[in-house]
């Protein structure tokens, strides 16, 4: 089956060009259906194999397609383990089930074709990215995937506010990508080669620590333009202007998740520099809480959730950092179910809502959305950490990791749990204002269920979100044997006693349920409360960050490329062509003088001329 | 006193020459073109002067086809200054600068 | 010997008729000019052994281009019209002399070739002649040959056209 692999990608790329160059003349809803189509068809093919993985049968291979660039060691061939066949289940069925939710949501717009085409590429980019066999088709991948995620959060680009965060994602992303070039060039220089396999067998004989580090940190650079970190977190909020299916696969489930699975990928590398393992796991936590605090502010629904999607990634970065790598994983898988789920979710109440995401505008809308309402409050649960809950294992299976580590790093594991408390808190505020109080909309909006196109995803995913925990119980550790083949090259790290993991998990989940409480509190009464102080205002600005950048980076590279434009480019550059223009004609208007139309002139100037070469030849030519 | 094929040569030159002169010095059309004709003609003895040097049959050859090319051109350019004077009525080839840059 | 003198004669008058020809104020003069020196050109190419060229010198440059020449300059008229008349003092005794002379010269140098044949001046060589001429005009060099058959069918053309175009007849003829 593994030689069926190549379809994975060249069937979404099908449907993508398809769905472009047809897509009119197809039409809605048809177009729709065969990218649908086109996604799980691709989720068929990799199911097989990756039992295979499940039940330890198969082993990890690598699938040779065709050569790209010798010289380099660029060859274009799929790296088949379980991590990649993992993430391949998570692209593929996620994108799959938001596929089909797309259908319903995109009803009745202008451009429906085009839509499930970029969704198709970027699910072939996505593919691209993750089963790549070295670093160079991955870096294809890496810049597709950011190029599909500028098409659709620009896709209503009509709205200079769409338009502008698209552009704001691409540039945001282009620094990040500056990172992984130069990590790239330092890799090519000490190793000679992208190739995984190479690479991760010779590294520990190869590289020097120094150089692992840098490379390391440079990778880590790639991630937070992806994987929206601090310092590059910024573009992922603006994101939000894009369709809501849109920010359901890309910005939560599967493309943020791309510098993840960049660094878990190359965790022997960052297992040669502890120093960058510290520095990741340190901004993955200031990112987590950072997040989770401005997340408290929010009055758009979408927005809450943005800022909750780069909380949680700062979890799965934090236990990359610490080099719990299959815990970050495991979180990056449950955290695509559960956020995936409630994004759909909230995509389905401002669809019911006419367009509405404010959600002082809302309330009360258990009775009118039911699936949607009990969907939800299982991806409210997950998020939140309550066992039996998906979210519940993962997240605790990072905390427990960070706080294995102990000395310096328990700073790091309060800061996690304080993230969690904020969110337990935050998540239930988003609950609680959308569906329980009074109803709070306009007289003219008319809430309703969503069609079964868009409830149906909600539903596969509520259960994965259910379910899937109990993948990686410490009792059992299923996750981790399946995605040992991955990180054969990295050591065992001791496990926790069974009983100091049930404390902590305890622990984390009492704090949850405190927040949850306490939110719940706040605002289930009949008057929801000011939220007009200093703190909601700076933080719904999200603390000024926007400014800041703004201010100090926006603004001189704008005065830079303005000094360009006015000065530099028509006095430096035009000055110059325009100057050898001139030269050229007034060199012309001199010759000009030699053309007098006098026949005799010019026979006299060959006559002269025919003289010369004659002197010449004799001179020079051995004489008479 | 042998006649060596120096001679030739020389004589060739100098034809040549006066033919050059014939054609910056005069201003009537018509005797520039004869001018050109006689600096043709010189080419002509040179060509056969070497080829008896050589002992080639090729030179003569050559300066029939010279002969003949010649032909041609008077031909046309005699055309050329019959209609270039209908226009302007003057043979003088100083007037006929219309070319000028 | 004789070779020498045949030789300085004519490559005098060859000198004098070009200098002539660029001087003389009278364009038909001028044309006089170049008639002497193709003749001079083609005795000596006599002496080169070129008999075949020679011949075509004459018939080709002095018989048609130079008529050709001439026509023209009577076409389109001379710069600064001189009296016609005999320029030179005793023009008409030279001409005797000079027509008669060459008559007599012509058969005292031809008698012994006409009454002995050809062998009476010795073989010549045998390179000039028309037959090693042509073997190598129509063998070797055939191509060029046709190209410049070509080539003169093109001027013919060529002339015609420019002759024709810009006169009444051409202008009526359009307008039909």
């Amino acid at each position: 089956m593994t030689e069926l692999l190549w379809l994975l990608v060249a069937l979404p790329l099908a449907g993508a060009l398809v769905n472009v160059l047809f897509g009119k003349k197809i039409g809605e809803p048809i177009a729709g259906w065969i990218a649908f189509g086109l996604v799980v068809i691709p989720w068929a093919i990799a199911l097989g194999p990756t039992i295979g993985f499940l039940t330890g049968s198969a082993v990890p291979e690598t699938i040779y397609l065709f050569s790209w660039i010798p010289i380099v060691g660029a060859d274009v061939a799929i790296l088949w383990d379980p991590l990649s066949a993992l993430l391949t289940m998570i692209v593929t069925g996620v994108g799959a089930l938001i596929h089909l939710y797309s259908i319903g949501y995109m009803h009745g717009d202008e451009r429906y074709a085009r839509f499930f085409a970029y969704l198709n590429l970027f699910i072939a980019s996505m593919l691209i990215l993750v089963l790549a066999s070295n670093y160079a088709v991955m870096f294809i991948g890496w810049e597709l995937v950011g190029l599909s995620s500028y098409l659709l959060i620009s896709f209503w680009f009509t709205k200079p506010s769409a338009a502008a965060a698209g552009k704001k994602a691409f540039v945001v992303n282009r620094i990040g990508d500056w990172g992984f070039l130069v990590a790239l060039m330092i890799i090519f220089a000490s190793f000679g080669t992208f190739d995984f396999g190479v690479i991760f067998v010779s590294a520990p004989s190869v590289l020097t620590v120094g150089t692992a580090t840098a490379i390391t940190l440079l990778l880590f650079l790639g991630a937070t333009g992806k994987s929206a970190q601090i310092p590059l977190y910024i573009w992922l909020p603006d994101a939000m202007e894009g369709p809501t299916p849109v920010s359901a696969l890309i910005h939560a489930a599967t493309m943020v998740t791309a510098g993840v699975f960049m660094m878990a990928r190359s965790a022997v590398l960052f297992e040669l520099a502890p120093v960058s393992g510290a520095v990741v796991a340190t901004v993955g936590g200031a990112t987590a809480l950072l997040a989770a605090v401005i997340a408290v502010t929010q009055m758009d629904i979408k927005k809450v959730l943005a800022y909750s999607t780069i909380s949680q990634l700062g979890y799965m970065v934090m236990g990359i950092g610490v080099g719990a790598y299959t815990a970050g994983v495991f979180h990056l898988t449950t955290h695509a179910f559960f956020k995936a789920l409630l994004f759909l979710g909230a995509g389905s109440v401002i669809h019911g809502m006419a367009n509405q995401q404010d959600m002082r505008k809302m309330g009360g809308l258990r009775k009118f959305m039911p699936i949607t309402f009990v969907t939800m409050t299982v991806g409210w649960l997950a998020i939140s950490g309550i066992f039996p809950f998906s979210g519940f294992w993962s997240k605790d299976e990072v905390l427990a990791a960070v706080f294995q580590r102990g000395g310096l790093w328990l700073i790091l594991w309060f800061v996690g749990i304080v993230a969690a408390l904020l969110t337990a808190f935050y998540m239930t505020r988003l609950y609680v204002l959308t569906f329980y109080g009074e109803p709070r909309w306009d007289a003219d909006v008319n809430p309703k269920e969503s069609s079964w196109t868009m409830t149906a995803p909600l539903v596969v995913l509520a259960l994965a979100a259910t379910v899937f925990g109990a993948f990686n119980t410490p009792a059992r550790l299923a996750f981790e044997h399946f995605l040992a083949p991955s990180f054969a090259l990295i050591g065992e790290s001791e496990t926790l006693s069974l009983s100091l993991l049930i404390t902590l998990a305890a622990f984390t989940m009492l704090v949850a349920i405190g927040g949850i409480i306490w939110s719940w509190r706040t605002y289930a009464g009949d008057e929801l409360p000011a939220e007009d102080s200093s703190f909601w205002r700076r933080g719904l600005d999200g603390f000024g960050v926007d400014d800041f950048y703004g201010k100090y980076i926006v603004a001189p590279g704008r005065t830079m490329s303005q000094w360009f434009s006015d000065t530099a480019d028509p006095k430096g550059i035009d000055g110059v062509s325009h100057g050898i223009a001139g030269g050229v004609r007034s060199a012309g208007e001199g010759l000009k003088t030699l053309q007098s139309g006098q026949v005799r002139s010019y026979a006299g100037g060959i006559a002269v001329a025919g003289v010369l070469l004659i002197v010449a030849l004799v001179v020079f030519g051995g004489g008479f | 006193m042998i006649i060596t094929t120096t001679w030739y040569l020389v004589l060739a030159a100098a034809l040549f020459s006066i033919g050059v002169s014939g054609v910056l010095i005069r201003r009537n059309a018509l005797v520039m073109f004869m001018s050109i004709e006689l600096m043709l003609n010189s080419v002509n003895l040179t060509f056969v002067a070497v080829s008896k040097d050589l002992g080639l049959v090729e030179g003569q050859v050559a300066a029939l086809f010279v002969m003949v090319v010649a032909a041609a051109e008077v031909t046309v350019g005699l055309a050329i200054i019959v209609a270039v004077f209908r226009r302007k009525a003057s043979a003088n080839i100083d007037e006929l600068a219309e070319l000028k840059g | 010997m004789g070779e020498l003198i045949v030789f300085v004669i004519f490559a005098t008058v060859a000198l004098a008729s070009a200098v002539a020809m660029v001087s003389a104020r009278n364009p038909v003069y001028s044309a006089i000019g170049l008639l002497g020196a193709m003749f001079s050109i083609a005795i000596l190419y006599v002496l080169l052994d070129a008999h075949f060229v020679a011949a075509v010198q004459v018939i080709v440059y002095a018989g048609a281009v130079m008529t050709l020449f001439l026509f023209v300059i009577m076409l389109i008229g001379v710069d600064n019209p001189d009296a016609y008349g005999p320029a030179v003092p005793a023009q008409k005794v030279m001409t005797w002399v000079v027509s008669v002379g060459l008559f007599a010269a012509i058969v005292l140098a031809g008698r012994a070739a006409w009454v002995t044949g050809s062998d009476a001046f010795g073989t010549p060589d045998l390179n000039g002649t028309i037959e090693k001429v042509s073997d190598e005009l129509f063998g070797t060099w055939t191509v060029v040959f046709l190209s410049t058959v070509m080539l003169l069918t093109i001027a013919a053309v060529g002339t015609i056209a420019l002759a024709y175009f810009g006169t009444e007849v051409a202008d009526e003829e359009a307008t039909l």
